[in-house]
């Protein structure tokens, strides 16, 4: 039986505010394998979010066991294990396109012979071959985007952790973006946790989609997606893709109702 | 060139009411030469008269231009009279004040960011600072430097340039090294950075702008500061000494004139300034504005 990457037994975290204790997490019970592209989907407040920061080692759950490839949050990043995704590209605007990638390669003292081999590979993975020298703000919302999913691959991390990284984008980009994770997803081979509010999002593509609900945030379900691994845009239209989408949507009336 | 147009419109206004000022108020001395020498005067004398006195109650604007010419251009600068050799003198004591202030602002304002303590306890006395008149503290600092024996008054007046110019410096400087997000610092975070590298490759440069914005307040600051300096130190050299001088030896020319040269001299420095600011920017990676 192979370990799972990230494997998460009744982790609890509650956190202590002026207001009393709020709960964040409640007993949340997950295996996430290698490869896997798992969606964490809920309401605003379900703790979707918190839980990636707990894998990430951003914050600590104050009880249960959470291991990252066999090792605490903690060594796991120290490790290099994940890179992570915001909700902002939060590139650095002084900074050219290369330079933002370069940014972890230094602070993980990566040799300056490597750096130009791993930016050139990470700028072909996300199609920005050719803005290398621009500065960000002469990119588009879209590709500065892309930029910082660049920045999060350029110290080969097996775990993509992604916070809604496509929150802040129109859905015209968001649908390209969408289909180009996929490709980059299948060529890589990478473990992917995925945070969205967006039911057709999270659907199309996860292989594995766990939907939350809040106060205190628990998981209410988990879905294994049936849909093959190559999927065009239109499988958004196919008999499979609708009755997950509406499973998914039970998922988190159920959790809403409760 | 639109610009021009206001600009220029407003100085031809506060020309036009400077001569009608001059004219009346060097009238009266006018009036009472007349009323001595017991004759009558024109008006064609008075406007003569008011425009050309030797020691006005105020100037017209040609004369102080007139002024400044004889003391820029026409006079050595080598000259005590040279006002070219006397603004040197004053923005030598800008300069070192200058500087000075931008390695004390930045220097407290990184261990206020970066230290709890220092936060609580350096920033309470920064503001303080800033409400003791410079004036009152300006013999001290003379004697007190003269005690440690500095020899010339270049360093006591550049202490007090540093003094009122550290301050803007040191405020925007906490404002711009705590301006990252905690976004910002959480991605460092995931990268397990160390706080030096959260310092110098996150927090530094976003200062920046910051930083710029501030260096043309302190500019000016110094330059008051060593005006000031120069005023309440018995200084006999630079132009805050000239119109001292200018005061006390009745010589409005020299005091107008010297006030003129400060007046040209700082807008200098704030365009040197600002030019190095968008420098700056542009070697940023900022966009033109």
């Amino acid at each position: 039986m192979k370990k799972p990457v990230i494997d998460a037994k009744g982790v609890d975290l509650t956190f202590q505010t002026n207001d009393g204790p709020v709960h964040a997490l409640k007993n949340v019970n997950l295996e996430i394998n290698k490869g896997d592209f798992v969606s964490f989907i809920g309401p605003s407040g379900c703790g979707k979010t918190t839980f990636l920061r707990c894998i990430a080692g951003l914050e600590t759950p104050t009880g249960g066991t959470l291991t990252v490839n066999g090792l605490t949050p903690e060594e796991a990043r120290k490790s290099r294990a994940y890179g992570y995704v915001f909700q902002a590209a939060g590139l650095y605007p002084w900074r050219t396109i290369r330079g933002n990638i370069q940014l972890p390669l230094e602070i993980m003292g990566f040799p300056k012979s490597e750096w130009k081999g791993h930016i050139d590979r990470v700028l072909d993975l996300v199609d920005l071959r050719g803005f290398g020298k621009k500065f960000p703000w002469q990119l588009s919302g879209g590709m500065q985007q892309r930029a910082s999913i660049a920045r999060a691959l350029a110290f080969d991390a097996d775990i993509l952790l992604m916070d809604e990284p496509f929150g802040a984008l129109d859905e015209i980009v968001r649908d390209k973006l969408n289909e180009e994770l996929l490709k980059l997803w299948a060529a890589t081979q990478k473990t992917i946790g995925f945070v969205t509010h967006s039911i057709p999002e999270a659907v199309y593509l996860s292989t594995k989609i766990v939907v939350m609900s809040p106060r205190p945030g628990r998981i209410t379900d988990v879905i294994e997606s049936t849909l093959p691994p190559d999927r065009p845009l239109d499988i958004r239209d196919s008999e499979e893709f609708i009755k997950i989408a509406h499973r998914v949507r039970e998922g988190l009336r159920a959790g809403h109702d409760a | 060139m639109k610009n021009i147009l206001p600009i220029v419109t407003i100085v031809l206004a506060l020309i036009v009411i400077w001569y009608g000022a001059a004219f009346k108020m060097n009238s009266t001395w006018t009036y009472d030469q007349a009323a001595r020498a017991g004759t009558e005067v024109t008006f064609s004398d008075l406007l003569r008269d008011t425009m050309q006195q030797s020691r006005p109650l105020l100037p017209a604007p040609h004369q102080i231009a007139s002024e400044l010419w004889n003391t820029t251009v026409e006079k050595k600068i080598t000259s005590k009279r040279s006002m070219v050799y006397q603004g040197m003198i004053t923005l030598k004591t800008t300069l070192l004040g200058f500087v000075f202030g931008i390695v004390i602002g930045v220097a407290l304002a990184t261990v206020i960011v970066l230290s709890r303590v220092g936060r609580l306890t350096l920033m309470p006395w920064a503001i303080i600072s800033q409400t003791i008149p410079i004036v009152a503290l300006a013999p001290i600092i003379v004697v007190l430097s003269n005690a440690v024996g500095t020899g010339t008054l270049m360093v006591p007046k550049a202490i007090i340039a540093a003094y009122l110019s550290f301050y803007p410096v040191l405020v925007s400087m906490v404002k711009g090294l705590t301006s990252p997000d905690q976004m910002q610092l959480d991605l460092l975070r995931t990268y397990g950075a160390r706080q030096s590298d959260v310092f110098w490759k996150l927090r530094l440069p976003s200062s920046m702008p910051y930083f710029f914005a501030s260096l043309k307040v302190a500019v000016a600051a110094s330059f008051v500061g060593a005006v000031v300096a120069e005023l309440s130190t018995s200084a006999i050299s630079g132009l805050g000494a000239r119109m001292l001088i200018g005061s006390q030896f009745g010589e409005p020319m020299i005091m107008w004139a010297a006030l003129f040269a400060a007046a040209i001299l700082a807008g200098l420095l704030i365009f040197l300034v600002g030019s190095f600011e968008k420098a700056a920017r542009h070697l940023m990676g900022g966009r033109a504005l």
